[in-house]
């Protein structure tokens, strides 16, 4: 006689409604392993989520905690509102590339800077998903895009943003990972990077970010598989994994 | 509590505190700065948050963030920063969350100056950010009354979950006068049943102004406006003096309205049926006290630190029913009551010419 055993379902912490987002596209990889880290660690029930503007906007409907939806860009600043009057409570951001490498590169290096308590999650996928595949601030060299329809020249676009190695440079940054969701195995490392840096704000050690790299099969004019295979092609030569800051404490009190 | 000689922008900053202040985020610049320094000093004496964020769109969205927590917040700044702060200016207003923003007004357009000026009453009252809805605005004309009506900003801004700018010039931002700080208040140990605190225990909840459906928008938009005309009809706040009997009203606010009131008491003097009106809501505008005016009154003079700009306001609310003459100055030279007082004769002088008024403005004073 066999006996069933559950071995993989899904979190508590992530709700059943079906994602608005395209098949092959990474955020359900990236949410469900931040619903499970949350769960966890047990931190479900303190945690106030802090949503961007771009494919994510609706993360909320997708994570059962608290959420706040911030102006494109801005939300490490209402990350720090909320953590500076609720400093016993988990504060998070789930951000893009457009959102947080380009229009709010100012507010998460301060953020960095000033260390506050919150963890960053920022999703790379090299493009503006919710406009229609625009240039971001993280396309590689060569990419074609709806902005840069000739592939991103140098000359006229400049250069990719390495967002980890800058924030990297950030005293008050305590912990700073770059992860890719493109395998099974890397799926892994990130999760366990996001689970540090959620284990970071809890301990007070300081600001926390994990950069994963990500898909868009539809505005890069991919299969989901190909889309997979891309990133592991085209962006981690420009965006190699790995840890960029890890300090056990930072001499922050507050 | 005793009266004492208090600086404007400091005078404000202490009533924030003692109005229960759990957080402020702001950035330097004039003539607003002693307000931040006052705050980084006094609280984290208390115990409270305070932040110098990297920008005024930063301070604006910190505001935002601590306001979802159900937290008394303000921020305060000058014109080109109030500039920036729009966006997360519609954001609080689209989300009703209560906050509270002090704009100590200076010279523009652009970089401007650093004097006193009255520029920024459209920008507060019109064009506080994109989509459709008007802040509460209070402009206060002396540092007693700075200091109360920071107080009632929180009260209305937690009220009606609304943002409430108190709209300063340089003026009053930088003088000294003799004052009384309110006692301490009660912060407060209740949690707005909207507030974000993490969903342990209940279900979760969600800020945000996003509403994709344009009959779910639409509704919302509605809602705000049901909201607005209520304020309008409880809060139009107003004061006025000689306005009994005046046949030429002279309208300013802010520190302008306290050089009209010289001029006014001048031409008292002179046997001029003069009166003066001084709106203390800019948004709602005080249209009742206004209009209830216009019977008697033959001639409305508006005087302002700008281009002109309450003006509109004034000629809505009088709707053709007497004439509106306007004086100002701007780039932040300051007004004089000489000026003023030519200006009132120009005003009756020109009625007079046009044939509107044939009797006298000048009657018996008592």
């Amino acid at each position: 006689m066999t006996v069933e055993q559950c071995v993989y379902e899904r979190p508590a912490a992530l709700t059943a409604a079906h994602t608005h987002y395209c098949p092959g596209c990474t955020h359900g990889i990236a949410h469900r392993l931040t619903a499970e880290v949350l769960q966890e660690l047990d931190v479900l029930g303190r945690a106030v989520g802090v949503a961007s503007v771009g494919c994510s906007v609706f993360i909320y409907n997708y994570i059962a905690c608290d959420f706040v939806s911030a102006a494109h860009g801005r939300a490490p600043a209402v990350a720090t509102g909320l953590k500076r009057v609720l400093p016993d409570r988990v504060i998070f951001t789930y951000q893009g590339d457009g959102d947080l490498a380009s229009i709010g590169l100012a507010e998460v290096l301060h953020a960095a800077a000033r260390g506050e308590q919150i963890t960053v999650i920022f999703i790379n996928n090299a493009i503006y998903g919710m406009t229609g595949g625009q240039l971001a601030p993280t396309s590689p060299v060569g990419m074609v895009t709806s902005s840069s329809p000739g592939g991103r020249d140098p000359h006229l676009a400049g250069y990719p943003v390495r967002v980890c190695e800058l924030v990297a440079q950030m005293e008050g940054a305590a912990y700073v990972a770059r992860r890719s969701l493109h395998d099974p195995a890397e799926i892994r490392k990130a999760k366990k990077a996001l689970r540090t840096a959620f284990e970071c704000q809890l301990a007070g050690r300081g600001f926390a970010l994990v950069e994963l790299l990500s898909t868009c099969p539809t505005n890069w004019g991919m299969t989901p598989e190909q889309s997979l295979r891309w990133i592991e092609e085209r962006m981690l030569p420009v965006f190699p994994p790995g840890e960029f800051r890890n300090v056990a404490a930072l001499n922050v009190q507050r | 509590m005793a009266r004492e000689l208090l600086k404007g922008n400091e005078a404000i900053a202490e009533a924030a505190v003692r109005a229960g202040l759990d957080a402020y985020f702001g950035y330097p610049i004039t003539p607003q700065t002693e307000l931040l320094e006052y705050l980084a000093r006094r609280m984290p004496e208390l115990g409270r948050a305070f932040v110098q964020a990297e920008s005024e769109v930063a301070a604006i969205n910190m505001v935002f963030g601590a306001a979802c927590a159900g937290k008394r917040v303000m921020t305060s700044s000058s014109g080109p920063g109030v500039s920036l702060m729009q966006e997360g200016l519609s954001y609080i207003a689209g989300a009703e969350l209560p906050a509270v923003v002090v704009d100590v007004m200076r010279g523009g357009p652009g970089l401007g100056n650093i004097a006193a000026c009255q520029s920024d009453y459209f920008q507060v009252t019109r064009s506080a950010g994109h989509g459709d809805f008007r802040p509460l605005v209070l402009a206060p004309a002396t540092v007693q009354e700075a200091i109360d009506l920071t107080q009632l900003a929180f009260d209305l801004a937690e009220r009606y979950r609304m943002l409430v700018i108190l709209l300063v010039d340089g003026n009053l931002g930088q003088m000294m006068e003799p004052a009384e700080l309110p006692p301490f208040r009660d912060q407060g140990s209740v949690t707005a049943p909207w507030a974000l605190s993490g969903a342990e225990g209940r279900a979760a909840r969600l800020i945000t102004s996003i509403y994709l459906q344009p009959e779910a928008l639409e509704r919302h938009n509605l809602a705000l406006q049901a909201k607005l005309t209520v304020i309008a009809e409880r809060e139009q706040r107003s004061a006025g003096m000689w306005l009994e009997d005046a046949e030429l009203v002279v309208v300013a606010f802010g520190s302008a309205a306290r050089v009209a009131q010289n001029a006014v008491e001048a031409a008292r003097a002179r046997g001029l049926a003069a009166g003066l009106f001084r709106p203390i809501t800019l948004s709602p505008f005080p249209v009742r006290h206004l209009a209830s005016l216009s019977p008697r009154a033959r001639a409305f003079l508006v005087i302002e630190m700008n281009a002109g700009q309450m003006v509109d306001d004034v000629r809505l609310a009088i709707a053709g029913r007497a004439p509106v003459r306007f004086h100002g100055r701007m780039g932040g030279v300051e007004l004089l009551p000489d000026e003023v007082l030519q200006a009132m004769h120009h005003t009756i002088g020109d009625i007079r010419v046009s044939g509107n008024g044939s009797r006298s403005f000048h009657r018996e004073v008592r």
